[in-house]
């Protein structure tokens, strides 16, 4: 963590609103921790990720409004700084090695398990904006709605990245056809560049504070 | 990337029929959020995934981390 502690002072909130905020924070760090490592592939990224995210909740909480959905405020300044890190970084979706030994239980009467390892590569492959609309509303359980207001924009732009996500996806998931684990694919790298310069240009943003 | 004219089909037994080109009825697989009926079969592994990290037990550095906030408050 080299990131810079958050802005004190901040401007004065009740003491229960206080209160309130910071424990539904708390309750919603596994969920930015599940987010984020579904974003990028590496697990000390992605709490890194998470930490820098609780920071800029924290130094923000003035422009939280209370009853509202925490885990979509949060997951909104999430995302932006994950973009921004990536761009900066060019960080990559590294395969999480951690996962690599969970098996999931295939459902009755089917032969093959789905590694959780591969599942996690095949979404590491799908561009950034493609990748984060599935998980927020393949993984996350958010409602398309929901997805659209937290990545700023249209709800049908959400649909669209899922419907395109899950197609890639259960084609390679299907065929057996999953990327090699470091990425070394370049020309699935360089589609995820591209996608994600063309999301840094502008599109893919949106405030924390609607 | 496969996009554009090809479309993918759900059986009830959520098996995977991959039709390329057809263009009728678009709505009828139209996804909804989170694994359900009808769903691809990794769809739940998706979620499974999600739900790993969640349950996982938090790392020390977020606890410190929370307790930092209150006293740099």
């Amino acid at each position: 963590m080299n990131k810079p502690m958050p802005r004190p002072p901040l401007p004065e909130r009740s003491a229960d609103e206080k209160r309130a905020f910071k424990r539904e924070l708390t309750e919603v760090v596994p969920h930015l921790r599940a987010f984020a490592r579904g974003l990028c592939g590496r697990p000390d990224m992605a709490d890194d990720l998470v930490q820098e995210t609780l920071l800029k909740a924290w130094a923000a909480q003035d422009r939280f409004e209370p009853g509202t959905s925490m885990r979509a405020w949060t997951f909104v300044i999430l995302r932006n700084a994950y973009l921004t890190d990536m761009r900066r970084n060019r960080f990559r979706g590294d395969y999480d090695e951690t996962v690599a030994e969970r098996v999931l239980i295939a459902p009755a009467g089917q032969e093959e398990p789905i590694h959780l390892s591969d599942m996690h590569r095949a979404l590491l492959t799908l561009p950034p904006e493609r990748r984060e609309a599935l998980l927020l509303v393949g993984a996350g359980g958010f409602s398309y709605e929901e997805a659209a207001s937290i990545c700023g924009c249209a709800v049908g732009t959400i649909k669209s990245r899922v419907g395109r996500a899950r197609a890639a996806l259960t084609v390679m998931i299907e065929e057996g056809n999953i990327p090699d684990r470091t990425l070394a694919d370049p020309a699935a790298h360089r589609a995820i560049l591209e996608e994600l310069d063309e999301v840094a240009a502008g599109h893919g943003r949106s405030v924390a504070t609607r | 990337m496969p996009d554009g004219g090809s479309r993918l089909l759900y059986t009830r037994g959520q098996q995977l029929h991959f039709m390329a080109g057809g263009k009728k009825d678009k709505k009828g697989m139209s996804p909804k959020s989170g694994p359900k009926p009808g769903d691809p079969e990794w769809a739940a592994g998706l979620k499974r995934l999600y739900d790993s990290v969640v349950e996982e037990p938090l790392p020390d550095a977020f606890t410190d981390l929370l307790k930092k906030l209150d006293a740099a408050d």
